[in-house]
C-alpha cells in the first residue's frame, strides 16, 4: 500500500490539505499528517516515497499515484528552496508528525533537556551566553542574560512564559512551529525552566490560531511525563495585538485588561504575578534544544552575522511568488530573499516596497535590497527586522495608503495607556488623511484659542513637517514598542516615495 | 440544563485557576455568543472581581462582546500581507453577497501570509481567495 504525506497545518488545510488527504484514503493510501515543509506556494504538498508534488487537489490523485504528475517538482529535500536554507529551529519541519511523540524522539527530541538536566543550571546559562541567542520576538535582548536575570532572582515562585501572540502581518513562523513540531517548544520551555528554577508555564497563543491552540494543548497533555514537575498551561488570547507585548501579555495572562506595564521593574525580576518571569518568544525557546544539545551552542554561535548569531526563520509572504519559510543564518540580503529565492512577486509585476518587522516595521525600497539580515544593520537604516517577516508590495501599492493604514492599526489596537499612542496615532490618520486629500486645514486649528496653531492656510509642507514632530513624539514618548514603533512604517514610506503623499 | 446553570458550571471548572477571567469568559462566550451583563455579575462575585473590572476586561478584548449577533461571522484579514495580495479589492464584493444575513467581520491576520488574501469561518480557515471564492464562501456562511 502506498503511504503518502501531506500536511495538517492550518495553512495546507486553508488551501485544500484534508480534501486532498481524504481523496487519497479513498483511492486506498495510507495517509500521513506532518508538518509543513514551508514552502507553500506548492501547498497542498504530497509526498510519496520522498517525491514531491503540488500544489496538488483531488484531482491530481489518479496522476500523482501513477507517477505522472504535472506537478511532480522532484525530490523534495532536495528542492532548491530548501538546499539554500539552514534549518535548526525548523529542523523537523515537513520530516515528523506533529503529535508523535516517537517520531520525535527518532529525530534527537529531549536530548536537549536531557543534557541541560544532566549539566545543571549554571552550565546551562553559560551555554545559552555562549550561543549568542537573543529573542526573537523582535527586541533581540540576549536570551542567557535574562535567563541569568531570572535564575538570580530570590522568589518562592518563578514562571516561564512563551509569547505565542504572534500577531505580525507577515509572520507565520510561531504558527508553523507550535502546529509542526510542539515538543520542540515544550522542550525549550523545559529547559528554560530548568535553569531558572520555574515549576509553572504558560503558552500564550492568540486566538487567531485555534489550530496551534488544539496542538499545543495536545502536545502539553502528551508531553506531561516528560517535563515533570514542570507543568505547562495553554491561555488564549482574545484579538488584542498589543498583547505580544511582554508587559500586556503578562497582564492578560492575570486575566486583565493588556495594559502595558512601564519598566522597570522588568519582568525578569517582576512579571507574571508580581514573580521572576522569563518571558521568550516561541523561536526563542525553540532555538534551545538544539543549543544545548553536545555542541550546539559553539555551532549556533558559529553562524550569523555581526552580533546576530544563529538562524533566524525569515517569512517570505505577501505579494510574493515563492512564499514560506526560511530559515538561513543572519546576514542574508533582502536582494537574495526577495528576488532570487521568492521568485520576486506572485503578480509578476515589479517590487515596489518590502516591509520587513510587521505593521511596525520599515517598508524598504528595492534600492536598499542589499541590506544583510541582522539586527544592527537594519537599525542603522532606520528599520528593524522584528520577527522575521517579509512582506511584499508590487508598483501598484499606494505607500501613503500603506502609512495611513500603520496609523490607523495603531489607533485600533492602542492599549490606551500612554498618549503619544492613543491620541498620536488618531491624529496621524488625520494628518494623512489631509496630507493626501489635500483638504481644508482642521477647523480645531482654526479656533482663537490654538494660539500655537499657525495662522491661515496650512501647506503640504507644513503638514508634513507636523507628521515628523508627531511621529518624533510618538517614537520618544510612548510606553511600548506600538506607539513607539509605528513611526517607522509611516516615516520610511514618506521618506521613500515622497511623490505618492498628496 | 438553563444558562445559570451552565454559568455556574464554566466558572466552576475554573476553579482556583490563577487568573482565570480570560478562561472563563472564552467559554461563556463559547456556550452563549457573547458575555451578558447579568453572566459579568455571577463572573465578578464568583472571582472577588467588581462588575467593572469584568466589563473593563470585556470592553479591552475585541473577541468578547455584550450582546449576541446570532449572525454566521466570515472574518476576512484585511493586513498588510494580504493587502498586497488584493484584498481589497474583493471586500465589496463580500459585502454585497453577506447583506443582512451574514456579518463580514474585519481580522488582523490568520498567519497564512503568502497564500493570501485570507478568511476565517469558525475554526476553518480558507485561502488564496478570488471574488468568486469569497462570494460562494459568505454564501454557504
Amino acid at each position: 500500500m502506498t503511504t503518502v504525506r501531506i500536511s495538517d497545518d492550518a495553512l495546507a488545510r486553508a488551501c485544500g490539505a484534508d480534501a486532498l488527504a481524504q481523496a487519497f484514503a479513498v483511492a486506498g493510501c495510507t495517509v500521513e499528517r506532518v508538518s509543513s515543509w514551508g514552502m507553500h506556494w506548492l501547498e497542498p504538498l504530497v509526498e510519496v516515497d520522498g517525491l514531491g508534488f503540488g500544489p496538488a487537489t483531488a484531482a491530481d490523485v489518479p496522476g500523482i499515484l501513477a507517477g505522472l504528475s504535472d506537478k511532480a517538482i522532484g525530490r523534495i529535500g532536495e528542492h532548491r528552496f530548501l538546499a539554500r536554507q539552514q534549518r535548526l529551529t525548523f529542523a523537523r519541519a515537513g520530516r515528523t508528525r506533529p503529535l508523535s511523540l516517537g517520531d520525535y524522539a527518532a529525530t534527537h527530541g529531549w536530548e536537549g533537556l536531557a543534557r541541560a538536566r544532566a549539566i545543571g543550571p549554571q552550565a546551562i546559562i553559560a551555554e545559552v551566553i555562549a550561543s549568542g541567542l537573543r529573542g526573537r520576538g523582535g527586541a533581540g535582548f540576549p536570551a542567557g542574560i535574562k535567563l541569568r536575570t531570572v535564575a538570580e532572582a530570590q522568589a518562592p515562585r518563578k514562571f516561564v512564559v512563551c509569547n505565542a501572540d504572534e500577531g505580525d502581518s507577515g509572520t507565520f513562523a510561531d504558527r508553523m512551529l507550535m502546529e509542526g513540531d510542539p515538543f520542540a517548544l515544550i522542550e525549550g520551555m523545559a529547559i528554560a525552566a530548568h535553569a531558572v528554577g520555574a515549576e509553572a508555564g504558560y503558552v500564550y497563543v492568540r486566538s487567531e490560531y485555534p489550530h496551534a491552540v488544539a496542538k499545543m494543548r495536545a502536545a502539553c497533555t502528551l508531553a506531561a511525563p516528560r517535563i515533570a514537575p514542570l507543568h505547562i498551561e495553554v491561555r488564549v488570547g482574545a484579538g488584542a495585538y498589543v498583547c505580544g507585548e511582554e508587559t500586556s501579555l503578562l497582564n492578560s495572562l492575570e486575566g486583565k485588561r493588556g495594559e502595558v506595564r512601564a519598566k522597570p521593574p522588568l519582568p525578569a525580576l517582576a512579571g507574571l504575578f508580581g514573580c521572576p518571569t522569563v518571558v521568550n518568544n516561541v523561536l526563542t525557546l525553540a532555538a534551545l534544544p538544539h543549543i544545548l544539545s553536545e555542541g550546539g551552542a559553539a555551532h549556533y554561535a558559529g553562524l550569523g552575522h555581526g552580533r546576530s548569531r544563529g538562524t533566524m526563520p525569515i517569512q517570505l509572504a505577501g505579494n510574493i511568488r515563492h512564499g514560506g519559510l526560511f530559515e538561513v543564518p543572519f546576514g542574508i540580503t533582502l536582494d537574495e530573499l526577495v528576488n532570487t529565492i521568492g521568485g520576486g512577486t506572485a503578480s509578476g509585476r515589479a517590487v515596489k516596497a518590502v516591509q520587513v518587522g510587521g505593521p511596525l516595521g520599515a517598508y524598504i525600497p528595492p534600492s536598499r535590497f542589499d541590506l544583510p539580515f541582522d539586527y544592527e544593520a537594519y537599525a542603522a537604516a532606520d528599520a528593524l527586522i522584528g520577527h522575521g517577516g517579509v512582506v511584499v508590495f508590487d508598483e501598484r501599492v499606494d505607500m501613503a495608503r500603506m502609512a495611513r493604514f500603520a496609523m490607523e492599526f495603531c489607533a485600533a489596537e492602542s492599549c490606551g495607556k500612554c498618549t503619544p499612542c492613543r491620541i498620536g496615532s488618531t491624529r496621524g490618520v488625520e494628518l494623512l488623511d489631509r496630507i493626501a486629500t489635500g483638504a481644508a486645514p482642521d477647523a480645531l486649528a482654526a479656533l482663537p484659542q490654538m494660539r500655537n496653531a499657525p495662522r491661515g492656510l496650512r501647506g503640504r509642507a507644513d503638514d508634513i513637517a507636523l507628521l515628523e514632530e508627531l511621529c518624533e513624539t510618538m517614537q520618544y514618548g510612548s510606553l511600548c514598542a506600538l506607539g513607539g514603533f509605528t513611526p517607522f512604517p509611516v516615516l520610511s514610506a514618506l521618506r521613500h516615495w515622497p511623490q505618492d503623499f498628496g | 440544563m438553563d444558562d445559570s446553570a451552565r454559568l455556574a458550571e464554566i466558572i466552576a471548572a475554573h476553579a482556583g485557576e490563577e487568573g482565570a477571567l480570560l478562561p472563563i469568559l472564552h467559554d461563556v462566550r463559547a456556550a452563549f455568543g457573547c458575555i451578558a451583563r447579568a453572566a459579568q455579575a455571577d463572573i465578578a462575585q464568583a472571582l472577588n472581581l467588581s462588575r467593572a473590572e469584568v466589563h473593563g476586561v470585556i470592553g479591552f478584548y475585541h473577541d468578547f462582546t455584550e450582546t449576541p449577533d446570532p449572525r454566521p461571522l466570515v472574518e476576512l484579514c484585511r493586513a498588510e500581507a494580504c493587502q498586497a495580495r488584493g484584498v481589497e479589492a474583493l471586500v465589496a464584493a463580500a459585502e454585497r453577497a453577506a447583506g443582512a444575513r451574514v456579518r463580514i467581520g474585519k481580522v488582523w491576520c490568520l498567519g497564512l501570509c503568502s497564500v493570501g488574501p485570507n478568511a476565517r469561518i469558525g475554526d476553518d480557515v480558507h485561502a488564496r481567495l478570488d471574488e468568486a471564492r469569497l462570494v460562494a464562501l459568505v454564501a454557504g456562511a
